[in-house]
This record gives C-alpha cells, sequence and structure tokens, in this order.
C-alpha cells in the first residue's frame, strides 16, 4: 500500500516524474517569476515564443512563462482547498452515514444523490452567481460539490471495515463511538482515499479552469490556468502559443496524477 | 421622461456592448485603410450587392421591430419625416420643412412635393397623422405589438392642418422631441407591413427569406436625385459573426459590418476595411457619491492618472478615438472636442492632486465589470496596471450582466464599473443621465448649474443656443471629472474593394443608397 514499495510499476513512476516536473516549475513561481506576471508592454503584444520570452506573450505583452508559473500555482492552491473542503466534509458525512447506518445513512445518502443528479459546473454557476465570484466563492462551491463523491467512497468502507474484528475489539474495550470511527477506522480507509484525492485534485483543477474560462473563477487581471486559457480563445489563430502554454500545463498536471493513481491502484 | 425609459437604454447599452464585444486587440500594422482611394474612381450606376448580416430580422413592420440589426436593414426601406444622415444630424425627408413654436409645444411640417409610397401613391397628411399615432400608440384599437419610443409619450395629438401640413401638438415643452421623427412613414390602414412593407425610402422592398436574405430594388421615384445608385441590395443573414466571415471569403457576401479585430486582420483579397466610431462611450464610470470619489480631486487624479490612448493601443491595437467627455464624437456639430485635452495622461500631477486630497499613500477600490465583454475587461486589467504607477490599488470583480444592471446600474451599489453607453437618437439624451433626479443617473452625478442648463436645453428651440448649452453641460462633467473617458471605439465594415461610398453613421444603420461599384468594377 506504501507509494514506493513497488518499484517497478512503469505509470507510477511515469506519473511521478510528470507531477515532480510540474510541482518544479509551480514552486518556482511563488518565488521567482522571469517577469512581472502583470507587466504590460504594448510593444511586445502578442509576439511568438523567443529566447527573452519562451513562451511568447499576450495580447497585453505580459510573459506568458512568468503567467503560467503564477497562474498554475493559483490553479494550485484553488483545486488543493476544494479538495480540502470536500474530503474533509465528505469523510465526515461518509464516516457518520456508514458507521451508524439506518434512517440516518438513508435520509443523508438520499440528499446526497440529490447533490450528485444536479450537472456540477451548473451547480457551481448557481453558486457563483448567487455569491459572487472570486477565489474563495470557488473553493466554497466546488467543495460542497465534491462532498458526495468522498462521502460515498468513506461511506463504503466504513461499512465494511465496522464488521472488522479490531472494531469489536475496541468496542468491548469501551472506545467511544468517535474514537472507533476516527481513530481505528479511518487510517485504514487510506486504500482507497489517498487515490480519490489524487482523481479529486485533478477534477478540482479541471473544475476551476472551466469556471475561471467562463469568467467566473479568478479575477483578472491574476492569472490562472483557466482564466488564460479564457483569455486566449479569443487569438486562438493568431497567437497559438496563448493557449498552448496554459493548456499543455494542465494536461501535465491532470495526466501526472491520473498516472500516479492508477499506479497505486496496480500496486495492490 | 417617462418611466421605461431607462429599460429602453439598458436595451441599447446591451444591443451596442455586444457589438462591442466582437473586437479584441491584434496588430497596428493592418490599420484601416481610408476611403481616400476608393473616393479616386467615380461612381457608376446599376449592379447588385450583398450585406452579410448576423442575425435574422424580427419583423419587417418597422413599428414593431425591436432590434438593432432589423432597424439598421430597414433604415433602407421606411422614412421619417426627418432622416439622420453620416454627421449626426437631421435633414427634411418626407417632410420638406418644420418649424418648431417658441414654447416647444407644437412642432409643424410642411410635407415634401412629390414624395411617393414604393406602390406610387404621394404620401398624405393622413399618411403621415396615421404612422405617427400608429408608432406612439395612439391609434384604437391599440396594436399590442408595436413598440413605442417612449419619447414619443409626450405627443397629445397630431393634427392635418392643411393640404401639405402636419402639426404635432406636445403635452408638455420638448425640443427633443425631433429624432425620434425619424419614425417610418407607411401608408395608411396598410395591413400587409408585416409580409410587404412599403415605405419612402430609397429601396423597395423585394423578397424576405426567414433566416437566409432579405432583397431589395431601387426605389426609381426616390425624391433625391441620383440616388441610389445600386440596383439591388440583399441582406444575406449568416449564423454569426464567423460564419458570415467565412462567406465573405469565399466570395459571396460584398459588405460585411461588425467584424472583430482578429477578422480584420485576416481580410480576404479584393476587401478593405472602412472604420468609423461604434458611437459608445467607453469610460471608467465612478459612482460619484462613494468615498473617496466624492471628491473631485481623486476623480481628476484618475482622469490624469489614466493613459487613455495606451488603453486603446493595447485593447483594440489603436482603433478607437479617445474622449473627453459623454458625447459621440459622430454627433459632429454636438461634441467638443477639446475636452479630450483637460485631462492629459500625467502621472506626477495625479500624484499631485492625490495629495492634496490627503490620499498621499494611495488607496484601493474595485472595478466591477460585466464578464460577457471582454474588451472592458481588457481595458480595466490595462488601467489596474496604469494606476498602479500612482500608488493607486484596483481589483476588478468580473460580474454577470443581469447583476450589473440589478447592483451597479439600478442599484448604484459600486464603487467603479467600466462599460460602454450607447448612442442615443438625440445628444440631449446622452446628457439627460447627469441630471441630479434622472432615474438612470447611475454615477450619482448632483451639480444644481448642470441641472439648470439642462432644462434650459429643454426648452431652447434655437439650434445655435443649444449646441452652445450642450457644449456647456460637456465641459461640466469633464471638469467635475464624473468619470474617466476613455474612447470611442471605432467598428470596422469588410468592404469589397468594387464598391465605393460607404459611409458610418452614427446611429446604428447600414445606408445603402451611397453606395456604388466604381467606374470599370460593375460585374456583368
Amino acid at each position: 500500500m506504501q507509494p514506493g514499495k513497488n518499484k517497478h510499476d512503469f505509470n507510477y513512476i511515469l506519473g511521478l516524474s510528470i507531477t515532480s516536473l510540474v510541482l518544479l516549475v509551480v514552486l518556482t513561481g511563488f518565488f521567482y517569476t522571469p517577469y512581472d506576471p502583470n507587466k504590460m508592454d504594448a510593444a511586445l503584444r502578442n509576439s511568438p515564443p523567443s529566447l527573452l520570452h519562451l513562451f511568447g506573450t499576450d495580447n497585453f505583452g505580459r510573459d506568458i512563462l512568468s503567467r503560467v508559473m503564477k497562474g498554475a500555482g493559483t490553479t494550485y492552491i484553488i483545486a488543493v482547498s476544494i479538495v480540502f473542503v470536500g474530503a474533509s466534509l465528505g469523510t465526515i458525512v461518509g464516516a457518520l452515514t456508514g458507521y451508524f447506518g439506518g434512517w440516518f445513512d438513508e435520509a443523508i445518502m438520499r440528499l446526497n444523490d440529490v447533490l450528485t443528479s444536479f450537472p456540477s459546473i451548473l451547480l457551481a454557476l448557481v453558486f457563483v452567481s448567487v455569491f459572487g465570484p472570486g477565489s474563495y466563492n470557488i473553493i466554497l462551491a466546488l467543495g460542497i460539490i465534491f462532498v458526495p463523491s468522498y462521502a460515498r467512497v468513506v461511506r463504503s468502507e466504513f461499512i465494511v471495515l465496522k464488521e472488522r474484528d479490531f472494531v469489536k475489539n475496541a468496542k468491548l474495550m469501551g472506545a467511544g463511538n468517535f474514537r472507533i470511527m476516527f481513530v481505528h477506522i479511518l487510517p485504514n480507509t487510506g486504500r482507497v482515499l489517498i487515490p480519490s484525492l489524487l482523481i479529486g485534485f485533478n477534477n478540482a483543477v479541471l473544475a476551476e479552469a472551466g469556471l475561471s474560462f467562463l469568467g467566473l473563477g479568478v479575477q483578472p487581471p491574476q492569472a490562472s490556468l483557466g482564466r488564460m486559457l479564457s483569455e486566449a480563445q479569443g487569438y486562438l489563430l493568431d497567437s497559438p502559443w496563448y493557449a498552448i502554454a496554459p493548456g499543455v500545463m494542465i494536461i501535465l498536471t491532470v495526466l501526472g496524477f491520473s498516472l500516479i493513481s492508477g499506479g497505486l491502484a496496480n500496486e495492490k | 421622461m417617462s418611466a421605461n425609459k431607462p429599460a429602453k437604454i439598458l436595451l441599447l447599452v446591451t444591443v451596442l456592448t455586444i457589438a462591442l464585444s466582437g473586437c479584441s486587440g491584434k496588430n497596428k500594422d493592418s490599420s484601416p485603410a481610408g476611403p481616400a482611394e476608393a473616393e479616386k474612381s467615380e461612381p457608376v450606376y446599376g449592379g447588385s450587392v450583398t450585406v452579410g448580416i448576423t442575425q435574422d430580422l424580427d419583423g419587417l413592420d418597422p413599428h414593431k421591430a425591436i432590434s438593432a440589426g432589423t432597424k439598421e436593414v430597414l433604415f433602407n426601406i421606411f422614412e421619417g419625416l426627418v432622416k439622420f444622415d453620416a454627421d449626426g444630424d437631421l435633414n427634411p425627408a418626407a417632410a420638406e420643412s418644420y418649424d418648431i413654436s417658441d414654447d416647444g409645444m407644437t412642432y409643424t411640417f410642411t410635407l415634401r412635393e412629390g414624395v411617393r409610397f414604393h406602390d406610387g401613391s404621394p404620401v398624405t397628411v393622413e399618411d403621415v397623422v396615421y404612422s405617427i399615432k400608429r408608432s406612439a400608440g395612439m391609434l384604437e384599437p391599440k396594436d399590442p405589438a408595436i413598440v413605442t419610443e417612449s419619447a414619443l409619450l409626450i405627443i397629445s395629438d397630431v393634427v392635418a392642418t392643411g393640404e401639405r401640413t402636419v402639426e404635432i401638438r406636445l403635452k408638455q415643452a420638448d425640443t427633443e422631441l425631433l429624432p425620434y421623427l425619424t419614425l417610418a412613414i407607411v401608408p395608411k390602414d396598410y395591413a400587409e407591413l408585416d409580409t410587404k412593407p412599403i415605405g419612402t425610402g430609397p429601396f423597395k422592398f423585394v423578397s424576405y427569406t426567414p433566416l437566409q436574405s432579405i432583397v431589395l430594388e431601387k426605389n426609381e421615384a426616390y425624391y433625391i436625385e441620383g440616388v441610389p445608385y445600386l440596383d439591388r441590395v440583399t441582406f444575406k443573414i449568416s449564423s454569426g459573426t464567423d460564419a458570415a466571415f467565412m462567406e465573405l471569403q469565399a466570395g459571396s457576401i460584398d459588405i460585411l459590418p461588425y467584424i472583430t479585430d482578429a477578422q480584420a486582420s485576416h481580410l480576404p483579397k479584393g476587401y478593405h476595411l472602412e472604420a468609423g466610431p461604434m458611437n459608445l462611450i467607453q469610460a471608467l464610470f465612478i459612482n460619484n457619491k462613494v468615498p473617496p470619489f466624492d471628491n473631485k480631486l481623486v476623480r481628476q487624479a484618475l482622469c490624469h492618472a489614466v493613459d487613455r490612448q495606451a488603453v486603446i493601443d493595447m485593447v483594440s491595437g489603436g482603433r478607437g478615438k479617445v474622449i473627453g467627455t459623454n458625447m459621440y464624437p459622430g454627433f459632429k456639430k454636438y461634441y467638443d472636442e477639446s475636452l479630450v485635452n483637460v485631462y492629459p495622461y500625467n502621472p506626477e500631477k495625479a500624484r499631485e492632486l492625490l495629495k492634496e486630497a490627503g490620499y498621499e499613500k494611495g488607496f484601493e477600490f474595485t472595478i466591477t465589470v460585466p464578464s460577457n465583454y471582454q474588451p472592458h475587461i481588457d481595458a480595466a486589467q490595462v488601467i489596474v496596471e496604469q494606476l498602479k504607477q500612482v500608488g493607486i490599488t484596483a481589483k476588478i470583480r468580473l460580474i454577470e450582466w443581469s447583476s450589473w444592471l440589478s447592483d451597479v446600474y439600478r442599484g448604484r451599489k459600486y464603487e467603479t464599473t467600466l462599460v460602454g453607453l450607447a448612442a442615443e437618437l438625440s445628444p440631449g439624451r446622452a446628457l439627460s443621465r447627469f441630471r441630479s433626479s434622472a432615474q438612470n443617473n447611475f454615477v450619482n452625478y448632483s451639480n444644481p448649474e448642470f441641472d439648470a442648463l439642462y432644462s434650459q436645453g429643454e426648452t431652447e428651440t434655437k439650434e445655435e443656443k443649444k449646441t452652445e448649452l450642450y457644449r456647456q453641460m460637456q465641459a461640466m462633467l469633464t471638469n467635475d471629472a464624473v468619470a474617466v473617458f476613455i474612447q470611442d471605439p471605432y467598428q470596422l465594415t469588410a468592404v469589397s474593394d468594387k464598391l465605393g461610398g460607404y459611409t458610418h453613421y452614427p446611429i446604428y444603420v447600414q445606408d445603402m443608397s451611397l453606395v456604388y461599384y466604381k467606374k470599370g468594377m460593375l460585374p456583368d
């Protein structure tokens, strides 16, 4: 179960290398970018990739490489926060319903179904139009939308695990329900929880990109991968490099994490 | 001013800002080719031209059509008592002269002799009375489909006072009604306007196929000698700008208005660009009642801190005209060009003003921008960068168009907003929103002197005096820095090199009567 125990899974290694590369770029972006990502220069509008501007410049003459570095960072922070919100709420819900069962379980899970039955982007749109756009609101909106999938995963694990002997032992020893749930059972759900966190991160990156693409997420002039794609769409024919850089970044991120979680699953 | 006026304005704002949303920046080098070379060759008569339009007509009855896209086509079929020219001035059309009484309560029109409808019947005073009453919703029974301009509600009666004279009486004095009397004159009690429209304009209606085209032919009996040049005009309806541009590239369209900047740089051989002002006032509108913007010095500092030409260069590759006040350059007579230079780009001066106002360390504020209009978002981004130079931190907040309307436009809950205000038919109405009591005064401007000037202008019947008053009001808006006026963006039209005479209007129309084939260019 520990990553790295099986050193030979190709997907896992490939995923890990792509992800490290991407993370390196993003982490560097927090401390250093070749240019000020918001610095405009009329003389450089839409200039193609060159030695000075490796990924070219956008319609304001801003350096695309710098913006991708900063923008990917923004996207990642948002994605991690979304997963954090979704996974923690989802885990609590899943743990309670799975452990206690009964009518409580029924009621909550039907609510869950209702939430799942809405297309997620639509739900996020409603949320954002009510509470206004901005990074914090998309974190909340998407976080809540992510709750059902985690609740489901954790709940099914809990249903299985609560019948196991170590749980019964703990009960006999007089441990309280909450201690059993979060100290005894929860650590054992890691097998399914970790890959779903990785996949969730991917989905969150895509969802942020989607919302920002629609103009509802990160506010300009701040960069995020989705925001950049959205701004690039008007220049697809003339300056394709504008869309390519953030697009490739999203692809690499998603690919890397997918390969890692696929690799983890294979290793069992 | 009636209550549904704001709604009308909103509609216009919507329509025109959508037009604007097409243009987003690109190369400077493909700047508009002037009509200079086009004018070298003399016009010949005849030929047919296809114009691309990107939305279907919402009807053929001129009194029922709402969308600007329909009106710009019907402009060729119908005319009113008066008609706009390319400078935004009104010329007599079906009327040969008019007189406004000194109290501004009565308009008297004398009909032109020899004006005929397309079916050959002469235009009578009955037709005129009928048309005005119909359009103003004064006919009984009222046709619910007729869309009445709220400005017309001020009419109390329309009477034929002679063989060739018509008197329009008003409920209260209004000298701004004239632009609305461009409303179409139609034959009295003619029931087939919806399907076979008959007007007095330079072109006759031939056929209309929904979602495909509307075909017009020359009105030989048009009262202006020598116009129109073309025998036939086809407005071809495409499903969108991209589709229309593809048809242009394939050569099946001769004139395509409202092309985007990106398309302009991919113009096929044999076409050139005609650029004209869009009649949209793009500005960073300021809520004049919210601190720190309730301080005039701060607003002036903002004006000095924004390099408007740089915004235009950055956002639309230089295709726009810097403006300094809330008036469309297209209204040549009223527009005060000198106001452009009141606030030259000067960060030093801006800092001084801020210091004087007590904001030496700068401040933070929010620019609210409707999220569906990329050119406005782009302009806001450039301004954010420029304001950094003087220590002001601006944040952009994108909101949906509907929330913009409710929160910003009606609710006035904002600090600043970057949008475009579309042209009004009359220059006076462009200024009316700045009266303290105006419902659509979303910038919360309040200046008793301005209000006094405005009411003086409302009743002034002498054109020179009126123009003078308008100029004073414009200057007042600029000096009080009610907004950072940025530009009137250009709209771009692709025109075949074979054609000449294409003219941009300060209103939303496509006038085909002036378009002609150059000598030797006429296809057989």
